[in-house]
């Protein structure tokens, strides 16, 4: 049968509601989800959150705006989050930034052209001991040098193939 | 303290000890057997004569906030914080990655104590390998009948729940995480009331750290008499310090808590000495919102009672990070300044405007455009913000204002010539375009 967008989006919501319940306190790990299958949460998204938990949508965007790893703008399929904290600070992330930056042809902040990755500063990551440390969806990389930001986004590309079948299958399932 | 023999961090190095069969095999769920023999008061009583202090920051005795529960309460919650978002901290991550049946059976000792049926772990998003153990952990636990209902066949049940943050360091925060928890901002709430009274879903609630909860099942097994040996009488009990920067060994050690921080960093099996041609600048020995020390001022102990001599906040994390002598520290102070602006929740005018200046001011002396009125503004508006003069809702300022205000006044006169040295017309130049 051939959904409309809206309609498959609003299944969708549905079944996360029948998985993590619809009150209140289901609001954050039901947007982690979407966030995590679409990399953003847009704002049909959002209604159709609010009318399921019964809250107004503005709750939802208040929520989605105030936490770090919650987007309205879709972000690309790696997001790169490299700490700027004081332990990586000292232990040469700069040149690590630099060389992202440069490998990827965009600053922080910014996503690529093709949607494949998105460039964040992040705070601590909690692997002070072996900095320069950055998290690229859930894989923490640390001990990072300029050097190793090549094969690191290598490794991601490498995966694309593979993840984008999955994605793929899953929506099709 | 060659002797000392690792008491939280015994399990590290030993992968087996992360199922419930390795576990218990290492002299696991012993201390919540034990303490089921026990009345929940009885066990509070304990944990308040071990004076177990909070390992979450504030260093609050464990005992005393599970006694301002109201004694009539049907429902209590725990909150287990392991939203460890202070840089350069990384203990509760160690405890959580290499021993997770700990941390679950010191939520379990608390949870009986408090007599709380549901307890919710509050997990930073970042950490996903920590996260995939615990679970595992719980789902263990669970599937053995140590979760659930009627825990080793006592009249006790309790419910774990993994909740999982979402990106910001004010959540760490009790009552910001108790927000989170609820689905909302992480917006800490005015106090009072305390989450003891009014919590999460506005019923009686304890926020424990990790750390302080991995102490529990050892406290009770062998009793506070045991506990208070270790340490002195304001301080005791088993610690885990880190240590990052330009040491020969980085990483989170164990100790008792007579270390001093020249301790930490030179002794061999803690930080192992700086670097080969290092020398310290500065330490900021309990994550960095507690303030700076000078290189003359390592011999303060990692304790609850002596940071406050050096002027600083506390023991914070007990989490030291080491400046050398090669850093500018007009980037510390950037860097420093510029991690409260971010994380501000933005709730309190105060908070919000004051890391915000402090940052942009701070931005402006490490560009070379600082002026020397600038560290008079840096000290004013520190003095001016917090919960301590009483212009917040809770102590996130507190803690961005001791780092500033400790480098502003420790390193004077060496700001006040870097700034000295700046050229005017570069400055000038800065000036119009950071203003
Ligand atoms: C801005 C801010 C951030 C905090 N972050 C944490 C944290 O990440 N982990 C933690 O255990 N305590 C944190 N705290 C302290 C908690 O509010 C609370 O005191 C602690 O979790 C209580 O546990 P304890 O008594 O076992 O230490 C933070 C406090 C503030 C003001
Ligand atoms: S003091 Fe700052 S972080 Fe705390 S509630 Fe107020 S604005 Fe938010
Ligand atoms: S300072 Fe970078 S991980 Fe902690």
């Amino acid at each position: 049968m051939l959904h409309t967008e809206p309609e498959r989006l609003t299944q969708e919501i549905r079944s996360l509601g029948e998985r993590f319940g619809k009150d209140r306190a289901a609001l954050i790990p039901t947007l982690q989800e979407i966030q995590r299958r679409y990399r953003g949460i847009s704002p049909l998204a959002m209604q159709i959150v609010a009318d399921m938990l019964d809250i107004h949508p503005v709750e939802v965007d208040s929520v989605v705006s105030f936490y770090s790893f919650l987007d309205a703008k879709p972000k690309g399929r790696y997001v790169i989050r490299l700490c700027r904290t004081i332990s990586c600070d000292m232990q040469g992330k700069e040149r690590v930034a630099r060389q992202l930056e440069n490998d990827l042809g965009i600053t922080f902040g910014q996503t690529t052209a093709d949607g494949n990755f998105t460039l964040e500063w992040a705070n601590c990551l909690g692997m002070c001991d072996q900095g320069p440390a950055l998290l690229i969806n859930e894989k923490v990389y640390t001990r990072v040098t300029p050097e190793a930001v090549h094969g690191i986004l290598e490794e991601c590309r490498q995966a694309f193939g593979l993840h984008a079948l999955q994605a793929e299958q899953e929506h099709a399932a | 303290m060659r002797d000392y023999e690792p008491i939280l961090l015994r399990n590290v190095g030993v992968p087996e000890a992360r199922t419930l069969k390795g576990y218990e095999a290492r002299g696991g769920y012993r201390g919540i057997r034990k303490a089921l023999g026990s009345s929940p008061e009885q066990i509070v009583e304990e944990v308040k004569k071990a004076n177990l202090r909070g390992r979450g920051g504030a260093g609050f005795p464990a005992g005393l906030k599970w006694s301002f529960l109201p004694k009539d309460r049907t429902i209590t919650y725990l909150c287990v914080n392991a939203d460890e978002s202070e840089p350069p901290t990384f203990s509760n991550r160690l405890l959580m990655e290499n021993d997770p049946h700990q941390v679950l059976e010191g939520a379990m000792i608390a949870a009986y104590a408090t007599r709380a049926q549901v307890a919710y772990i509050y997990m930073r998003v970042e950490f996903h390998e920590q996260f995939h153990v615990l679970q595992r952990a719980v789902d263990e636990a669970y599937a053995a009948g140590y979760l659930g209902r009627r825990l080793f066949g006592h009249d006790f049940d309790l419910q774990v729940y993994i909740h999982r943050g979402a990106g910001a360091y004010v959540c760490g925060e009790e009552t910001g995480l108790i927000e989170s928890i609820e689905g909302k901002r992480g917006w800490p709430r005015i106090k009072p009331p305390f989450p003891a009274l009014e919590g999460l879903f506005r019923r009686p609630t304890v926020v424990n750290n990790v750390e302080t909860l991995a102490n529990l099942p050892h406290l009770i097994e062998r009793g506070a008499a045991w506990f208070t040996s270790i340490g002195p009488p304001h301080s005791t009990g088993p610690k885990l310090f880190c240590i990052s920067g330009p040491v020969r060994r980085p990483g989170c050690y164990e100790g008792p808590m007579t270390i001093t921080v020249r301790d930490l960093i030179e002794r061999p099996e803690f930080g192992g000495g700086m670097l080969p041609g290092k020398r310290v600048k500065m330490v900021l020995p309990g994550g960095v919102s507690v303030g700076v020390l000078t290189a003359n001022e390592l011999d303060m102990k990692m304790d609850f009672a002596d940071p406050a001599k050096y002027g600083l906040l506390g023991l914070g994390t007990a989490a030291a990070v080491v400046v050398d002598t090669d850093t500018d520290i007009r980037l510390v102070l950037r860097n420093l300044a510029r991690f409260y602006a971010l994380e501000s929740c933005g709730q309190c005018t105060q908070c919000r405007e004051g890391t915000s200046w402090m940052y942009k001011i701070a931005a402006r002396i490490a560009a070379g455009a600082g002026r020397r009125a600038d560290l008079d503004i840096l000290e004013q508006t520190a003095r001016n913000m917090g919960m301590m003069p009483g212009l917040s809702i809770c102590g996130l300022p507190d803690g961005a204002t001791y780092p500033i205000e400790t480098l502003v006044r420790k390193f004077r006169s060496e700001l006040e010539e870097l700034i000295g040295q700046q050229e005017p017309a570069r400055r000038d130049a800065v000036l119009q375009t950071v203003n």
